[in-house]
């Protein structure tokens, strides 16, 4: 599915991010300020900070819905300039178009993908993907007929289905419960691995990002919000949501997140974050004294940031 | 729910039973009144004789209602439907003729509205330029009753026919042409922005996702449009003349039968009411749950 060459050591990331600046009023206050921020091939990266810092202005330039007002992103060597098939993305509310059913809703993008295929090669296609997110006993459903957490998970399917480079996912899981948001996170956690895909995904809850992500980028507040902060994700490559917790690193790492959210955030808006975003590992140090797990931490709980 | 009856059989019943009290009504107003000769004023009896009649006698045919009774009514519509395409020159025609001359010239001038309202709209809908350059003369020429059109129609066209096929045309175009620039203009953000993700062309994205998503809206506008085209044939076929139900109305007026006249405007009715279905047929199908 992916290119088999190991991305080597020398070679330039997959996807930089290099200066991006947008304001929206010509002359006004920027709401990104030289955000920066590199990539690689099959790194799945969370982008955490408060509502209004323009997370989703960084992906909708990154899918080519927006065009920026300075800088540059550029993926596997060519800059990003409109948007490409190259690149997938699952829109915040599911997007799906309600007079079509699964089936057609999936096919249609796979038709934008590889005009000339033959019916017969879109529809294995089609069921391919499906099948992926587990909804092949619903394949013919419009999606009115379908729970909210189907809808995200045919929104998943359309976008993997066209094979991009990149998938692009704009707070996917923000309108579901919590119990449907932790099935869906490990079915996209268990496609992400088989497939190798590289995602940019843009979260609320610090919970989800230290589960799916390798990279955490953190965001300072706006305006002229940048990437302030990344923060590597040194935790076992198969974890997984049940066991997370009893891991060391893991509150190390939450903490971190949550003390960048909750305090150090907001001193760093109208561009006072660093310009080359440093690269940290707070999950590290917490490996080398080995705390005992503090039993009186409520651990579960899910921090999300309003 | 305490009724045993359904809602449905309940109000069928009350239907019916306010269809046979308005026959019951209509029945007892045009009962023969006893106009007997002490009725008339002397003048009155005095131009009953100049006319050769006896204004004494007891059969005297003024005995009966000018207007038609129920069992006038009833003959008339059972001979109507009876022999519904019978042609006996201009001025005879069976009612199922005049019906399909007027059904054909709605078909025709609301088939042209479609191909030019629904592309104009899908324009004015995607392009604030367009929309704003073409609202003047939509909103001038919208409230202009479509008969007014029908001298210039007349003088440019030559022919009554054409001309009458003319006005439902223009008549049909305005809610087609607003509803669709209004259901082009609402199609959601974030379907547009899956197609551009796709890359998919401008051709594609017009039918395959603007035109299903706005097709609701749209088809309430030709819904519109068809009810306001069969309500304006009739009109224009009355000035035209020729053929056609309007034209039927006219002629049994001018024939002074009230009977065929009310026979018309039942079938009026009743094809109204099938295309209005018809378009509500369509709606529900292009019509989707979100």
């Amino acid at each position: 599915m992916r290119t088999d060459n190991p991305p080597h050591p020398a070679a330039r990331p997959f996807l930089t991010v290099e200066g991006l600046t947008k304001s929206y009023v010509a002359g006004g206050e920027p709401v990104l300020d030289g955000v920066n921020f590199e990539l690689d091939q099959g790194e799945f990266a969370c982008i955490v900070g408060h509502s209004g810092c323009g997370k989703t202005t960084i992906l909708n330039v990154l899918a080519g819905l927006e065009s920026a007002s300075g800088g540059v992103a550029i993926m596997s060597g060519r800059e990003i300039a409109g948007p490409s098939l190259e690149r997938g993305v699952v829109f915040q509310g599911h997007a799906l178009m309600p007079w079509l059913s699964v089936r057609k809703n999936i096919a249609f993008a796979v038709r934008s993908k590889w005009p000339d295929w033959r019916d017969a090669k879109v529809t294995e296609q089609v069921e391919k993907y499906v099948e992926m997110v587990g909804l092949t006993h619903a394949i013919d459903k419009k999606p009115a007929a379908l729970s909210g957490g189907m809808k995200q998970r045919v929104g998943i399917a359309r976008a993997f289905a066209i094979q991009p480079k990149m998938l692009l996912l704009d707070e996917p899981f923000g309108a579901l419960d919590a119990l449907t948001r932790g099935t869906i996170q490990d079915e996209l956690l268990r496609i992400c691995r088989e497939t190798g895909q590289t995602v940019f995904m843009i979260t609320h809850d610090v919970d989800e990002a230290i589960l799916l992500a390798d990279k955490i980028l953190l965001m300072s507040n706006g305006p002229q919000a940048r990437v302030a902060e990344v923060v590597m994700n040194t935790m076992s490559k198969d974890r997984q949501r049940a066991t997370m917790h009893h891991d060391a690193q893991y509150y190390a790492i939450r903490n971190h997140l949550v003390d960048f959210l909750v305090t150090r955030s907001k001193d760093l808006s109208h561009g006072r974050a660093p310009a080359k975003p440093p690269h940290v590992s707070p999950g590290l140090a917490a490996t080398t004294p080995v705390p005992e797990p503090s039993a009186g931490e409520p651990h579960a709980h899910v921090l999300r940031i309003a | 729910m305490n009724h045993p009856i359904s809602l449905r059989l309940r109000s069928a019943i009350l239907s019916a039973a306010i269809l046979v009290v308005i026959i019951a009504i209509w029945h007892v107003s045009t009962l023969p009144t006893k106009s007997s000769a002490a009725a008339l004023t002397r003048e009155q009896m005095e131009y009953a004789k100049l006319m050769g009649k006896d204004p004494q006698a007891d059969s005297a045919p003024s005995a009966k209602s000018s207007f038609p009774t129920v069992a006038d009514m009833g003959s008339v519509i059972a001979k109507g439907l009876a022999a519904p395409f019978y042609d006996n020159g201009p001025n005879d025609k069976g009612i199922g003729l005049q019906v399909a001359y007027s059904l054909g010239r709605v078909a025709l001038g609301f088939g042209f509205a479609v191909a030019f309202a629904i592309p104009i709209g899908f324009v004015i809908g995607m392009s604030p330029l367009a929309y704003r350059a073409l609202d003047p003369f939509i909103q001038v020429l919208k409230p202009i009753s479509p008969l007014a059109w029908m001298p210039i129609a007349l003088y440019t066209i030559k022919d009554s026919s054409i001309s009458g096929i003319f006005v439902i045309f223009i008549c049909s175009i305005w809610p087609m042409l607003t509803n669709t620039a209004f259901g082009v203009a609402g199609v959601r953000r974030e379907w547009l922005n899956v197609a551009r993700t796709l890359q998919v062309r401008p051709m594609r994205k017009a039918i395959e996702v603007i035109l299903p998503a706005a097709a609701p809206t749209i088809l309430t506008g030709m819904r519109i449009s068809m009810g306001i085209a069969w309500l304006v044939i009739v009109a224009a076929e009355m000035l035209v003349g020729g053929t056609g139900i309007g034209y039927f109305v006219w002629n049994e007026w001018n024939n002074l039968s009230l009977a065929n006249v009310i026979f018309a405007i039942l079938i009026i009715g009743l094809v109204g009411m099938a295309l209005d279905l018809l378009f509500a047929k369509a709606q529900k199908v292009v019509t989707y749950a979100d």
